[in-house]
């Protein structure tokens, strides 16, 4: 996939800004614009879990906007995966890692870097895998 | 940084999300292999490549136009609480190789759907995880009319490394579904011992 960052909108002649790039630009716009997340810089993956920061201030926070709170309600019932708050919100994988960084800026949720195979404890986990698909 | 979950105190507290690819030609089954095991959802990822293109599953007519968003498949099967396995299939155009990068990382492996038909539409797919050393199998959907290979002859016109499952489903069984993903895990945690051997030997 393109990195966020490499393809930079401000680029001459890219296609960013181009009428019929109109999809494309829209959603960015619940960013302001901006196509990667903040400071922190971190992609998330598309499974990475986001979870509502028990530690998150109470009360409203005047920074975030509709989507950001969309994001927020979607975690409340459980866990997600970054994939599921883009489908569930239906706003683009891009938008949904923008938006993300800020909450994660602000304290509202945490995001866990997926387990990779290679280090997944025990053969255990993998066994309990295919025991569930087998019980599907 | 990410503030990553206090490093797993017990495998337990810490919720698992693995990831497996379905990878093909165009029109092969992904789509209708991962609704087949698992509740679908569309996911929209965008795209400044100006070659990315609109997917072929678009029903609007509007060929004309060149959106900058691409649709991918997106199922999820719960197994527990706090164990998900993730399927992601892409568009089966070559356009959308990129969108592989960013999926294989991490990926517990991949399945490689095939039709006995076309056979070579599923090689740049087998080069990929070969060449990346993602666990993967290779399912060849029995659409109806195809003659029905032996799984040795796929595997010997894909030059498979021995080893490599080749399975026979249809992707529109769940059952059929499930025991590709059964094998695949079975697979990929046979690779994953294997080259702990390999490490520690
Ligand atoms: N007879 C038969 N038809 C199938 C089978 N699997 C898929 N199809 C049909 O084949 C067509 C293409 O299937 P899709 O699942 O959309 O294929 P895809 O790989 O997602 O296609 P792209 O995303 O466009 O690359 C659909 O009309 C399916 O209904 C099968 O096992 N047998
Ligand atoms: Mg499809």
């Amino acid at each position: 996939m393109t990195d966020d960052t490499t393809g930079a909108p401000r680029e001459p002649g890219s296609q960013w800004y181009d009428h019929e790039a109109g999809p494309l630009v829209r959603p960015y716009a619940v960013t302001g614009g901006r196509t990667a997340p903040g400071p922190s810089g971190v992609r998330f993956d598309l499974i990475a879990l986001v979870t509502l920061d028990p530690a998150a201030p109470a009360g409203d926070d005047p920074a975030l906007g509709p989507e950001h709170r969309a994001l927020v309600d979607l975690c409340r019932p459980e866990t997600q995966s970054v994939a599921e708050l883009a489908a569930g919100s239906d706003l683009p994988v891009g938008v949904v890692r923008v938006l993300l960084g800020d909450l994660l800026e602000r304290g509202r949720v945490t995001v866990s870097r997926p387990v990779p195979p290679a280090q997944l404890p025990d053969e255990r986990v993998l066994r309990e895998v295919i025991a569930g698909l087998r019980a599907l | 940084m990410v503030p990553e979950h206090p490093d797993a105190p017990a495998g337990e507290t810490t919720a698992l999300a693995l990831k497996i690819l379905v990878a093909g030609g165009f029109g092969v089954g992904k789509t209708t292999l991962v609704g087949a095991v698992s509740e679908i959802r569309p996911l929209r990822t965008e795209e400044m490549l100006s070659e990315a293109g609109r997917t072929v599953d678009d029903t609007d007519g509007v060929d004309h136009k060149v959106t900058t968003t691409v649709a991918m498949d997106f199922g999820r099967i719960t197994i527990r609480s706090g164990l998900s396995l993730y399927l992601f299939g892409t568009p089966g155009q070559d356009r959308f190789w990129f969108l592989w990068d960013e999926l294989a990382q991490g990926a517990l492996g991949a399945v490689v759907l095939a039709d006995t038909r076309r056979l070579e539409d599923c090689f740049p797919a087998v080069d990929y995880f070969e060449h990346r050393k993602i666990p993967f199998v290779v399912a060849v959907n029995c659409f109806s009319g195809a003659r029905r290979h032996d799984a040795r002859d796929v595997c010997r016109a894909l030059d498979l490394d021995p080893g490599t499952p080749v399975v026979l489903c249809d992707a529109r069984e769940r059952a059929s579904g499930k025991e590709v993903l059964i094998q695949l895990v079975e697979y990929a945690g046979r690779m994953h011992t294997a080259r702990l051997l390999d490490s520690v030997g």
